[in-house]
């Protein structure tokens, strides 16, 4: 593996960062700076956009022109964004609870328009900064400050609902794998159109001790076991993929880009 | 439309002349969500904006609107949306994190009556405080009241050109009747010079500070994308932009968002007197209010009442010290709004009890007619 300049990329005056001994969204920062550099984009031409909560704070530590917006609404600044100035590269950071509970309707709609930014959700399932709250994407029966008698809602599967709601490129990995995370988050940065990338990241702080997960370490094994790659649950019936975490590539395709469709009626029009 | 190089009027509703107006003033970038009575200025903007090489984006919903506005913005579109009452509460949140990022744009508010869903198609003027306090916290308000076709284009493009200069959200509040009325409108556009682009960068990157705090106008906010990477957060900052825990430093900053207002009150206060000498009775009414308040001056002339008129184009800030120098020698001060009862307080406050106060509020959907105005003004 060859070496990656990290120092070039984070904004090292302003680590330590906020997140927990254990978390995994370091982790996963980690790979889309691997995956940028690999791509070679210049840090002027990226634009990092995030909501609230723990994964908000993840544009505030790379140095590229950042913005850490509303909750929920990273995705809708974002497509303001990249209209206004087509040749930036968008990345949107989000989490469970920022962008499928409060965001979802822009998540689903950002896929739909298939408009060229990339979405990264740190799925932690639990409302971290908040202190541990029940989220879209806690399993049912597990516990949360808001669920203390065990989740009875079900889950949402979120790369499935993204991957139906529009888009080019929807995956899923963990922290327990950064390579291959890595190389998913470098396929969807790539992508011409919308692209999704739902990362698996442990909370032991909120979640984690809770559920009978004392430590990172168990929560890394929990990862471990739970994480099915997409060829071997193919083969796997429901009632076995319960509760498993599919990883790889979901959706792969090369739908028309909305601004390439728009660019063609200003054009038509005469707008240039 | 035109002859030669001089404009010629045309028939037009002020929602329409708010998206020719968005247009003239530069604007390039629209982002909104159907609703009635503010949707034509979108649907002409959805004609007009694609022709002109800019973008226009229906969201998903007023808040989506509102933030990719500030996204446009921040990437160094002048950037405008268009909503009315229930519309104006979604985006509430988003407009307070234009106000902490100073971040320059323009909301169109057609309003409507309310609460909640109210009554859609008829005019009120239930949002003028909403327009002032809507979303949380310390925060500054700038808001512009055009009674007419023609105004609402002016207003349009000192909004952007307030909104520029002060790194701060700008509401052009209109009512119903305003954007709805279909009126003969000299549109005359700005000259290009006398709209500079304040986005350009003043210092290097390395001495660039987003949020120094220091004499009347903050620096530019330069766009995405040319070098100079900060940071933009919702969260209260330090002048580089990054979040601060600091009391001192939030302290300094919500100060600043309030004082470059207040600051730069010459540049924003806007207002009209009509007869206001020798007056006995002084109406204060903007927007529709205004037209009906000036027929009613006509009936009360005839009558030989001596009224006049003050009508507040700027109504946040408000024109305290202007409207109190107006009123100086009125017996009693009128207020008209189709409301009961929202600028009618700032009035109380600007006269400090020394002239007597009778508002006029009417609600249910009707504009004030002339004859009830003047009913009123006989019997104050």
């Amino acid at each position: 593996m060859r070496a990656v300049p990290y120092e070039e990329y984070l904004r090292t005056a302003r680590i330590p960062h906020i997140w927990c001994p254990g978390c995994g969204h370091g982790i996963a920062l980690k790979a889309m700076v691997r995956a940028i550099d690999q791509l070679g984009w210049k840090k002027d031409e990226i634009a990092m956009v995030s909501g609230i909560g723990c994964s908000g704070r993840a544009p505030g530590y790379v140095d590229f022109n950042t913005l850490h917006t509303t909750h929920g609404r990273a995705i809708a600044f974002a497509t303001g964004v990249k209209l206004a100035n087509p040749s930036l590269k968008v990345i949107v950071v989000t989490g469970d609870g920022d962008g499928i509970a409060i965001g979802g309707n822009h998540l689903i709609h950002a896929a739909r328009r298939n408009l060229d930014i990339n979405v990264v959700l740190f799925n932690n399932f639990i409302y971290g900064m908040t202190g541990g709250q029940v989220s879209p994407t806690t399993p049912l029966g597990c516990n949360a400050t808001t669920a203390p008698f065990g989740n009875y809602e079900h889950p949402f599967n979120i790369a499935e609902l993204v991957a139906a709601a529009g888009g080019n490129f929807v995956a899923r990995g963990t922290v327990y794998q950064p390579v291959e995370l890595e190389k998913l988050l470098l396929t969807a940065f790539e992508k011409k159109g919308f692209s999704f990338v739902e990362a698996m990241s442990p909370c032991p702080t909120a979640y984690g001790r809770r559920n009978k997960l004392k430590g990172p370490v168990a929560m890394m094994v929990d990862l471990k076991e739970r994480s099915v790659p997409l060829a071997r649950a193919k083969n796997m019936g429901e009632p076995e993929l319960e509760g498993k975490i599919v990883t790889g590539v979901l959706l792969d395709r090369n739908k028309e880009e909305y601004s390439e469709i728009y660019r063609k009626l200003t054009a038509r029009l005469g707008g240039a | 439309m035109e002859t030669g190089n001089r404009p010629a009027p045309r028939l037009l509703t002020g929602n329409e002349a708010v998206a020719h107006a968005a247009i003239d003033a530069g604007a390039r970038f629209f982002a909104g969500y159907p609703i009635t009575p503010s949707s034509e200025v979108a649907e002409t903007l959805a004609v007009l904006l694609p022709k002109a090489g800019g973008v226009f984006i229906q969201m998903e919903d007023e808040i989506a609107a509102m933030s990719a506005v500030i996204g446009a913005a921040i990437a160094g579109a002048k950037a405008l949306t268009a909503t009315s009452g229930p519309g104006f509460s979604l985006k509430q949140e988003a407009i307070g994190f234009a106000c902490v990022t100073e971040v320059p744009c323009v909301i169109v508010n057609v309003m409507r009556g309310g609460p909640s869903t109210g009554l859609p198609t008829l005019p009120a003027q239930g949002d003028v405080m909403q327009a002032r306090w809507g979303t949380h916290g310390d925060h500054p308000a700038v808001a512009l009241c055009p009674e007419r076709v023609s105004e609402a284009y002016n207003l349009t493009i000192k909004a952007f050109d307030y909104s520029e200069r002060l790194r701060t959200p700008v509401i052009l509040l209109m009512d119903e009747v305003v954007g709805h009325v279909t009126e003969k409108a000299l549109l005359v556009p700005p000259d290009p010079a006398a709209l500079p682009d304040l986005r350009k960068p003043v210092s290097p990157p390395e001495e660039y500070r987003p949020y120094r705090y220091s004499g009347q106008v903050p620096p530019p906010l330069v766009p995405f994308g040319q070098g100079y990477r900060y940071h933009i957060t919702g969260l209260l900052h330090d002048e580089t932009g990054f979040p601060s825990n600091d009391t001192g430093n939030a302290d300094r900053q919500v100060r600043w968002l309030m004082d470059k207002v207040e600051a730069n009150r010459r540049l924003v206060t806007d207002f009209e007197t009509v007869d206001v000498e020798g007056a006995e009775i002084l109406l204060f009414a903007y927007g529709a209010c205004a037209r009906s308040a000036k027929a009613a001056m006509r009936l009360a002339r005839e009558k030989g009442l001596k009224v006049g008129l003050f009508r507040p184009r700027t109504i946040w800030p408000f024109p305290y010290e202007e409207l109190a120098a107006a009123a100086g020698g009125a017996r009693v001060v009128v207020p008209v709004e189709m409301n009961l009862g929202q600028l009618s307080y700032e009035v109380m406050l600007a006269l400090g009890g020394k002239v007597p106060v009778k508002p006029m509020y009417k609600v249910g959907g009707e504009a004030v007619a002339p004859e009830e105005l003047l009913a009123f003004l006989e019997g104050v």
